[in-house]
């Protein structure tokens, strides 16, 4: 049943009309999800992407077309047992006042009939995993934090281990530092539990951040388009989706982009203990005013070249500190950043001290335009 | 005359003391028999309230007119159906809690949170689980203070039933006026105020009980997600 090739959730030529509104809230959605991949449904506010949402677990049925769960056509199956086997973290989190946060993170073990042994274990764990003290789960919901109790939400839709996760707006009610967090914290436990996650939000961030796709809906539920985040920023497929981007698509690509994924030049740069002589010349043939010097892999400092006059060798002495250093999994608008604020021209990138090339303004533009091509 | 026959005589009292707690002892079973009974007929009617939607305002209309029944008329009218049974003090007593405790179970469900239950549906709670397991306790605080009215109104009403030989304390009340004998009189109206108001404060107490969710206060609102 899981074939690792078919997606783990497909909606096909999906339309869903209300029976009291003129215009569909989905309309011939087509979409595959694929297994162990994070998708973001991304669109304006009423767009249908918590509609689509609902469509998935059915807690609605569509008027047209149908939805697939892990190839099953979900009409075939009882709606209780698919919901229960899948996870779901409300628009508006909803945890259950009346209930610990133990009890409101056991909720779906009990329904499916766990003994209390396994339940407690569970719970334990997944506190662990979501970052909530233990002492927290004998409180209320109404004693915790925003932050928290979408932490509470997100563990009580993992608790059955589902292997699917439907997440509409998880981290909507939290200031945006907290966010950043949730969502970083978000894509860690992914790389833990390798789930297949369907994520709703309106923050085009949050979408370029987390997700493995993006799905971006127009008004009245239409697919505008499905792309990895790199390929919506750079190749928009219509006039609604570069609006939707806004004006500064090359500025969030490059917060996607990261240094590692630049070919790497060398530079200049001569080994202690080099002639004069030698690094003249190769100074001359890069042009610039700079030359790196290094011992074995380690990046020891800049020497001006005019400070290279004469007979003798380079030496570790009369050096100057990088202004601009990177690490490899920095993204470029970090190292365009770090750049700027240090006013030089180029940083050097560092992997716990080795010394793998350097990076211009120059190289980051050309980085752009070329992936544009 | 107000020498002889004081608003209480405590010789009379101490003579008549079994009987006075018998009454009591009565009052308070009419008053429970009264309120058990009626949460179970509310707890259908809402049910059906429930389940079909259209009902609602008609059983809501129902439940009303019947509270608009006065007291004596609708005892009195049960006497030759039913005699001067418990019976025919239970049905009158009964009704008229019914407009309080429908509403108040009604009232109780429709005012937890839409977010609560519609989190419930989606992580695939059946309907059953989510109306035992959430909704309905989150009502228990609402159907109390329903409760509360209920019994207190039904302490009242019970004296009343005493014109069908029931009643507890109302028949003490009867009796003194019967035989213009103030001291049952001053009996059965203090000892049923003191009721009402007993019954009252045990509620009181019971609702700060019930939710204690609801009763603490946040630890913290500010500091760490
Ligand atoms: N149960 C319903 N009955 C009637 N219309 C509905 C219902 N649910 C949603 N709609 C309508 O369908 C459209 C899509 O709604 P949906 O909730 O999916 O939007 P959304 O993209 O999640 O919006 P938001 O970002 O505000 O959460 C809206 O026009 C909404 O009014
Ligand atoms: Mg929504």
């Amino acid at each position: 049943m899981t074939d690792a090739s078919r997606p783990a959730v497909q909606l096909l030529a999906v339309s869903k009309h209300f029976p009291d509104s003129v215009a569909p809230a989905v309309e011939h959605l087509t979409l595959a999800v694929p297994r162990g991949a994070v998708v973001a449904l991304i669109g304006p506010s009423g767009c249908g992407k918590t509609t689509s949402l609902r469509l998935i677990n059915r807690l609605i049925d569509p008027t047209s077309g149908h939805v697939e769960v892990d190839g099953r056509d979900t009409r075939q199956l009882d709606p209780i047992a698919l919901r229960l086997g899948i996870g779901y973290v409300i628009q508006a989190v909803g945890l259950f006042p009346h209930r610990t946060i133990a009890q409101n993170i056991a909720v779906v073990p009990r329904a499916l009939g766990w003994d209390r042994g396994r339940t407690r274990r569970r719970v334990s764990e997944l506190a662990e995993l979501v970052g909530l003290e233990q002492e927290q789960l004998g409180r209320f919901p109404d004693e915790l934090s925003g932050g928290q109790q979408q932490r509470v939400g997100v563990a009580r839709a993992l608790a059955a281990d589902p292997p699917i996760l439907l997440m509409d707006e998880p981290f909507g009610a939290v200031d945006p530092v907290v966010r950043a967090r949730l969502q970083q914290e978000l894509l860690e436990l992914q790389a833990r539990v390798h789930k297949t996650i369907v994520l709703v939000t309106h923050d085009l961030d949050e979408a370029l951040t987390v997700a493995d796709r993006v799905a971006l809906l127009d008004r009245g539920g239409r697919l505008a388009q499905y792309a990895e985040p790199d390929e919506l920023l750079r190749a928009p497929a219509e006039e609604f989706v570069t609006e939707f981007l806004g004006p500064d698509r090359s500025l969030r690509r490059l917060a996607l982009l990261t240094v590692d994924a630049l070919q790497l030049r060398r530079g200049a740069a001569v080994a202690v203990g080099t002639s004069t002589h030698d690094a003249r010349a190769l100074l001359a043939r890069d042009g610039g005013d700079w030359i790196g010097v290094l011992d074995d892999e380690r990046f020891l400092g800049w020497v001006r070249g005019t400070a290279l006059a004469g007979e003798g060798s380079v030496t570790e002495q009369g050096l100057e500190a990088p202004a601009a250093l990177v690490g490899p999994r920095s993204t470029l608008r970090a190292a365009m950043d770090r750049i700027m604020t240090a006013r030089t021209a180029t940083a050097v990138v560092v992997d716990e001290g080795r010394f793998l090339g350097i990076v211009t303004l120059e190289d980051i533009r050309r980085a752009l335009a070329e992936r544009a091509g | 005359m107000s020498e002889r026959n004081p608003l209480l005589r405590w010789d009379y009292v101490v003579a008549q003391r079994h009987t006075i707690i018998a009454a009591v002892i009565e009052h308070v079973q009419l008053t429970l028999l009264t309120v058990v009974l009626g949460l179970a007929v509310a707890g259908v009617l809402a049910a059906v309230a429930l389940r079909w939607g259209r009902a609602r305002p008609t059983i809501g209309a129902a439940t009303a007119a019947l509270y608009t029944i006065p007291s004596v008329a609708f005892f009195g009218l049960l006497v030759p159906s039913t005699g001067l049974t418990r019976t025919t003090a239970l049905i009158p007593l009964v009704a008229y809690t019914l407009v309080v405790l429908v509403n108040a179970i009604l009232d109780g469900l429709d005012q937890v949170p839409p977010a609560v239950d519609e989190a419930a549906e989606a992580i695939g709670l059946s309907p059953l689980r989510r109306l035992l397991g959430v909704r309905l306790p989150l009502a228990v605080p609402v159907i109390v203070s329903g409760l509360r009215v209920a019994t207190v109104t039904t302490v009242g009403l019970v004296t009343l039933a005493a014109i069908v030989g029931q009643g507890g304390l109302g028949r003490l009340i009867l009796d003194g006026l019967r035989r213009a004998f103030w001291t049952p009189l001053t009996i059965g109206a203090l000892l049923s105020i003191l009721l009402a108001l007993v019954l009252d404060a045990a509620f009181v107490l019971l609702e700060r009980r019930i939710a204690p969710w609801s009763v603490r206060r946040p630890a913290s609102r500010a500091g760490a997600a």
